[in-house]
């Protein structure tokens, strides 16, 4: 089967003071219909680039895709017009932010705004939209649906809010969902509700989701696929299994061993990653030509410095970018 | 209801803040030299003492400070704002006369500075380093710089004398024959040149700010979460962050309708508009205490509209100050 989305050699570079990063290097990944991929890394390593990269919002001016394909259903996404993109965006590829708080309109009433996604995409009248929002509030459960449409964002609760998001997202069935750390700004019981509604939704709708987490537990439940983001590059990348099984790249160790239960029970707890000891390198230093993790590694040894660590394979589809992968 | 509740508060403040300037205006002319008496027997070539007496008895003037205040409210409240001996016609209806000239002056060149003033800051922030960028900060120098008589004398000369378009003084040509949009054209004929001059002054203001609230909007999250749904720039700029930013500029708007209302004053007179400005500044001149004080409470009953108004439409923009 063809994949949903293919990523090939992608090279994001953000032009800042300092001069132009390669804020995402060397990139690949694929992803089929209806499976879930998860992006997990620290902070500022990179992944909502990714995720904005893939819908053609990268921050204007600044960023840009400097080399790579993104092929999406077969078309190079990044080749596309701006007319095109627009077709895409909220219609085949949708997207739920990382802040529920701010990320929707204070001043149109929530089921304004999801009907204006359908209107955006679809053929309807405003009532026929208006319905179809309020049917979407009550796929994602909120109570009393029709009544809570005309609230604005400000008299919903983060939780609330985060569900109206979804629904945003989902008002056109896009073929994909990008989740950038959808629960991050939620407290623990809303947040195992969002998993849950999303992981029903996509059973219900089929969608391929990018789901980007510092939940490990999250991971390890929704998702088949994982890749370990470092400093704008993949540290290692296959099957959620496999990897939790036995991680090859220091830096997936580190991430792993802070969650030590993380296999035995999944479900009950959902632990964050924890910092790995040691300070990640600033976004000027990503284009060196070494391994980027190297200060913080207790495996570094001299050719670490020299050069960057080649792919290694494992198993069916796992890959660490580690010279010394094998040994670990 | 709780909007009823609080506009009938709002409405109630602002019918204490009138009474409160109504006793501080009376009592800054009682404090002024001179009289109703002196200036009526300037205008009857001088007069002797015992005349004077004879005046200030027959106008009230001899009785006590706080009588005078008390009579001078009781009027107001029925509409009586005294007489003006030097138009020979009740204050009220002097004012009458004259309010529709300045509201329509004032009101427009409001409304031209806001929808101008807010479209360049639009624009200008779609494109911080575009030519309408460089032509607000020029705008907004020149606003801050140029006395606004200034201003109006230099259309003036440009649009009515070099070249000539629009017409030098009033409001209206008494020669002109024709239905209501005949008079309607000329009237805007002569509306424009001292609606742009007023306009000048807060043009600069409103688009310096829109320019830097749209800037702030236009990197907002939910400006983000607008373009993910595929939204057209337009949509984007004019819908979502558009309605985000106005807040900030009607609020200034409504703060700066007492200046506009000072402003033109001023340009009421450059342009010989025959509004209360004039008629402020020809009273002040002769001295007519009743016609003053008439227009100051009818400037702050201008101010006081304009500012409720305010508040009404920043209400309607931002539904988070509903039900406040
Ligand atoms: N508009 C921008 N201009 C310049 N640099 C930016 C901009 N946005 C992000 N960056 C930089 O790009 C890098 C990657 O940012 P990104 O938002 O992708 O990180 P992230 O992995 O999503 O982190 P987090 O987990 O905190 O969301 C960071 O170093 C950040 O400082
Ligand atoms: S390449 Fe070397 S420094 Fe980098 S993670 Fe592997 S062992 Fe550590
Ligand atoms: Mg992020």
């Amino acid at each position: 089967m063809e994949p949903l989305l293919t990523v090939e050699n992608l090279r994001i570079e953000l032009t800042t003071r300092d001069g132009v990063a390669p804020v995402i290097d060397d990139l690949s990944l694929s992803l089929n219909a209806g499976e879930t991929l998860s992006f997990v890394g620290e902070s500022g390593c990179g992944k909502s680039m990714t995720a904005l990269a893939l819908m053609g919002l990268l921050p204007e001016k600044v960023g840009r895709v400097a080399s790579g394909k993104i092929l999406f259903d077969g078309e190079d996404l990044t080749q596309a017009t701006p007319r095109r993109l627009r077709e895409i965006r909220g219609n085949e590829i949708s997207m739920i932010f990382q802040e529920p708080m701010t990320s929707l309109n204070p001043v149109f009433s929530v089921g304004e705004q999801i009907a204006e996604a359908i209107r955006a995409h679809q053929n309807l009248s405003r009532t026929a939209a208006w319905d179809k929002a309020v049917e979407l509030l009550d796929a994602v459960r909120i109570p009393n649906p029709k009544g809570r449409a005309v609230d604005y964002p400000f008299q919903m609760s983060g939780g609330q809010r985060q569900r109206a998001m979804i629904a945003m997202a989902l008002a056109c069935e896009p073929k994909l969902l990008i989740a950038d750390e959808p629960t991050t700004a939620l407290d623990v019981t809303v947040q195992a509700q969002i998993f849950d509604l999303l992981t029903d939704l996509q059973k219900q709708s089929g969608a391929a989701i990018i789901l980007i987490t510092h939940d490990m537990g999250a991971v390890a439940e929704m998702a088949r696929d994982v890749i370990v983001m470092y400093a704008g590059r993949k540290a290692e990348y296959g099957p959620v299994d496999a990897i939790i099984e036995h991680p090859r790249h220091p830096y997936t160790q580190g991430l792993i061993s802070c969650v030590p239960h993380i296999v035995s029970d999944m479900s009950e707890e959902r632990p964050d990653l924890v910092e790995v000891p040691g300070i990640v390198p600033s976004l000027k230093d990503f284009g060196r030509d070494q391994c980027l993790f190297a200060s913080r590694c207790a495996h570094r040894t001299d050719e670490c410095l020299a050069g960057r660590p080649p792919e290694k394979h494992f198993g069916a589809s796992q890959i660490a970018d580690c010279w010394h992968a094998e040994a670990l | 209801m709780q909007f009823l509740l609080t506009t009938s508060k709002r409405v109630f403040y602002a019918i204490v803040l009138l009474v409160a300037v109504l006793v501080l205006n009376f009592s800054l002319m009682h404090l002024a030299p001179g009289d109703v008496a002196d200036t009526i027997s300037q205008s009857m070539g001088g007069a002797d003492q015992e005349l004077l007496d004879q005046i200030r008895a027959d106008y009230g003037l001899d009785q006590p400070f706080v009588v005078q205040l008390g009579r001078y409210i009781g009027g107001v409240l029925t509409f009586d704002l005294g007489f003006s001996f030097f138009y020979n016609m009740p204050v009220t209806e002097l004012i009458l006369q004259r309010l529709p000239a300045t509201l329509l002056l004032v009101l427009s060149a409001q409304l031209l500075a806001l929808v101008v003033g807010v479209l360049l800051g639009v624009m200008s922030a779609r494109k911080p380093n575009g030519i309408t960028s460089h032509f607000v900060t020029f705008l907004a120098l020149f606003g801050y710089s140029a006395p606004v008589f200034w201003t109006g004398i230099l259309l003036l000369i440009g649009f009515s004398l070099n070249i000539q378009i629009f017409p030098v003084a009033g409001m209206q040509d008494v020669t002109i024959e024709g239905g209501f949009w005949v008079h309607a054209w000329d009237i805007f004929m002569h509306l424009m040149l001292p609606m742009i001059t007023l306009a000048s002054i807060f043009l600069a203001l409103y688009s310096r700010l829109s320019r830097a609230t749209m800037m702030e909007v236009l990197g907002s999250d939910y400006v983000r979460t607008a373009k993910a749904k595929g939204l057209s720039q337009n949509q984007v700029v004019y819908k979502h962050a558009l309605k985000n930013a106005l807040s900030p500029v009607i609020t200034l708007a409504g703060l700066q309708f007492s200046a506009v209302i000072s402003g033109a004053v001023l340009v009421e007179t450059v342009f010989s508009w025959p509004g209360l400005g004039t008629l402020a500044f020809q009273s002040i001149i002769a001295r007519d205490t009743p016609t003053i004080l008439g227009i100051l409470f009818f400037s702050a009953l201008v101010v006081i509209v304009g500012n409720l108004l305010t508040d009404m439409a920043l209400r309607l923009v931002d539904p988070r100050l509903r039900g406040r």
